[in-house]
């Protein structure tokens, strides 16, 4: 079962997973133009990127235990869908800057000193760039350990993100928190699972 | 009783309100969700007819009194007022409703009441929302005895010309324009006058976050974000922020009964 869905995979382009990472933005695009977002749509725009951001870096944070676990192999797609979470990331601090703070220079960044779920989101943010621009065979060739070291940074980066999510709420909702508990569940695999899967053969060399 | 009039009031504004259907489709009433189109979606099992609120506490004549008693269709006015959410954004509505005043009035104020404690049904089967204890049920706010007695203060039955919603607060809540909007309890079933500061939902909930008074100030910050600016609902894409005024523009009637208090100390 396993190996012939690998083997299906092996098929599909690397394209087509960006065709389909990019459909919930033309979804919302279209629901933009449309007038679907309801009364206020900058919270609609601003939330739904930044949901889909998250979603995105949960896929790109399962690839590997799916690998270890299922032996389902992802891991030509990872780096596509970890720069399409970077995407969506980019497109979520847009709509925050120019439709919810219109510009306000001085207040955006009097916030973002200030305030712990925008610190969160921010250094979310500067992690994922600094993973984005690093993303590339070039940077992997050239800083051989040390991008394996520097691209761990994908698990604190999860964790602000899902903690920026539930610190801008008024009280503890149900779904932040379970974004949550899947990335600290994920991130535990990933700790628990080390000593367990070393043996296990490395498929990909250097993208571990 | 479709179709409300109110008679004009001196103390509404002159700008422009959001349309109905802003109104009806943004609301937190988190007895029916927390998401803002949860109350439009899920109120409708909220039972409104008949209603009676219970005043009792220091009051000459405690009792249950029948809504049409409360706030006769014949004594309402129009207030258009601005609303300012604690969560930054803000609407212009057109209220339909009667001084608080007027209400406490029926009951006989006793001289030592100094608080106004109000409360909101609390019933899981009309209000989903209580199924989820993310809140202490049921909702409770409070007023200063001279803020229930000030004229801005309504308890709101309509809007628009129009019976209120549910997801609105219906049959009757409080609305007290100079302040964040969750001091505007909805659909009260208990009025009760007391000497002692009642307990409040959101302060219960976070009291560093959240305060009696709750007056709308852009000099005081939520702990986790600003106060100095406000989003109008409604307003569009590109249309920025607004900076917020002290006591939501109402400092003119209100900031007399602040004076010489501290209100970043009672926020």
């Amino acid at each position: 079962m396993v190996q012939s869905l690998n083997r299906a995979l092996r098929h599909v382009p690397v394209w087509a997973v960006w065709l389909v990472g990019l459909i919930p933005l033309a979804l919302l695009v279209w629901d933009t133009v449309q007038g679907h977002l309801g009364v206020d749509p900058v919270r609609d725009i601003e939330h739904r990127l930044g949901r889909t951001a998250i979603y995105f870096l949960i896929a790109t944070l399962a690839v590997t235990p799916l690998l270890r676990l299922a032996r389902v192999n992802l891991m030509r797609f990872r780096q596509a869908l970890g720069l399409i979470c970077f995407t969506y990331l980019v497109c979520h601090l847009a709509a925050w800057v120019v439709f919810d703070m219109g510009l306000l220079w001085g207040q955006i960044v009097k916030d973002v000193i200030k305030r712990p779920y925008l610190i969160f989101g921010m250094l979310a943010f500067a992690m994922l760039l600094a993973l984005a621009v690093t993303s590339n065979r070039l940077s992997i060739r050239r800083m051989g350990a040390g991008w394996r070291r520097l691209h761990k940074l994908i698990y604190p980066a999860a964790i602000l993100s899902a903690v920026h999510w539930l610190w801008a709420l008024k009280v503890w909702e149900s779904w932040p928190l379970m974004i949550l508990s899947v990335i600290l569940t994920l991130l535990s695999l990933r700790l628990l699972g080390i000593s367990r899967f070393r043996r296990a053969p490395r498929p990909v060399p250097g993208r571990g | 009783a479709l179709g409300l009039t109110g008679a004009p009031s001196a103390f509404s504004t002159d700008e422009k309100p959001n349309s109905l259907e802003d109104i009806t489709n943004y609301n937190n009433f988190y007895e029916f969700g927390t998401g803002k189109t949860d109350p439009a979606e899920y109120s409708g099992s909220l039972k409104t007819k008949p209603w009676s609120v219970t005043i009792d506490g220091l009051v000459a004549r405690p009792g249950s009194y029948a809504l049409e008693d409360l706030a006769p269709d014949s004594a309402l006015e129009e207030r258009i007022y601005r609303l300012r959410c604690v969560e930054a954004w803000s609407m212009v509505i057109p209220w339909l409703g009667v001084p608080l005043a007027s209400i406490l009035n029926k009951a006989g104020v006793q001289p030592g009441a100094k608080y106004v404690a109000f409360r909101t049904l609390e019933d899981p089967d009309q209000m989903p929302g209580q199924r989820s204890a993310i809140i202490d049920w049921p909702y409770r706010e409070g007023l200063r005895i001279d803020e229930a007695m000030h004229p801005l203060t309504i308890m709101a039955t309509g809007l628009y010309g129009e019976v209120l919603p549910n997801q609105n607060g219906a049959p009757i809540r409080l609305v007290v324009p100079w302040k964040y909007g969750f001091k505007s309890i909805k659909s009260i079933v208990s009025i009760t006058l007391t000497d002692k500061q009642p307990e409040t939902s959101w302060q219960m909930l976070q009291p560093s976050e959240y305060g009696f008074y709750a007056n709308v100030n852009p000099q005081v910050d939520h702990p986790r974000w600003s106060q100095a600016s406000e989003r109008r609902v409604g307003a569009g894409l590109l249309a920025g922020r607004q900076e917020t005024l002290m006591f939501n523009g109402y400092g003119d009637q209100v900031a007399n009964l602040y004076s010489g208090m501290d209100l970043a100390k009672y926020y």
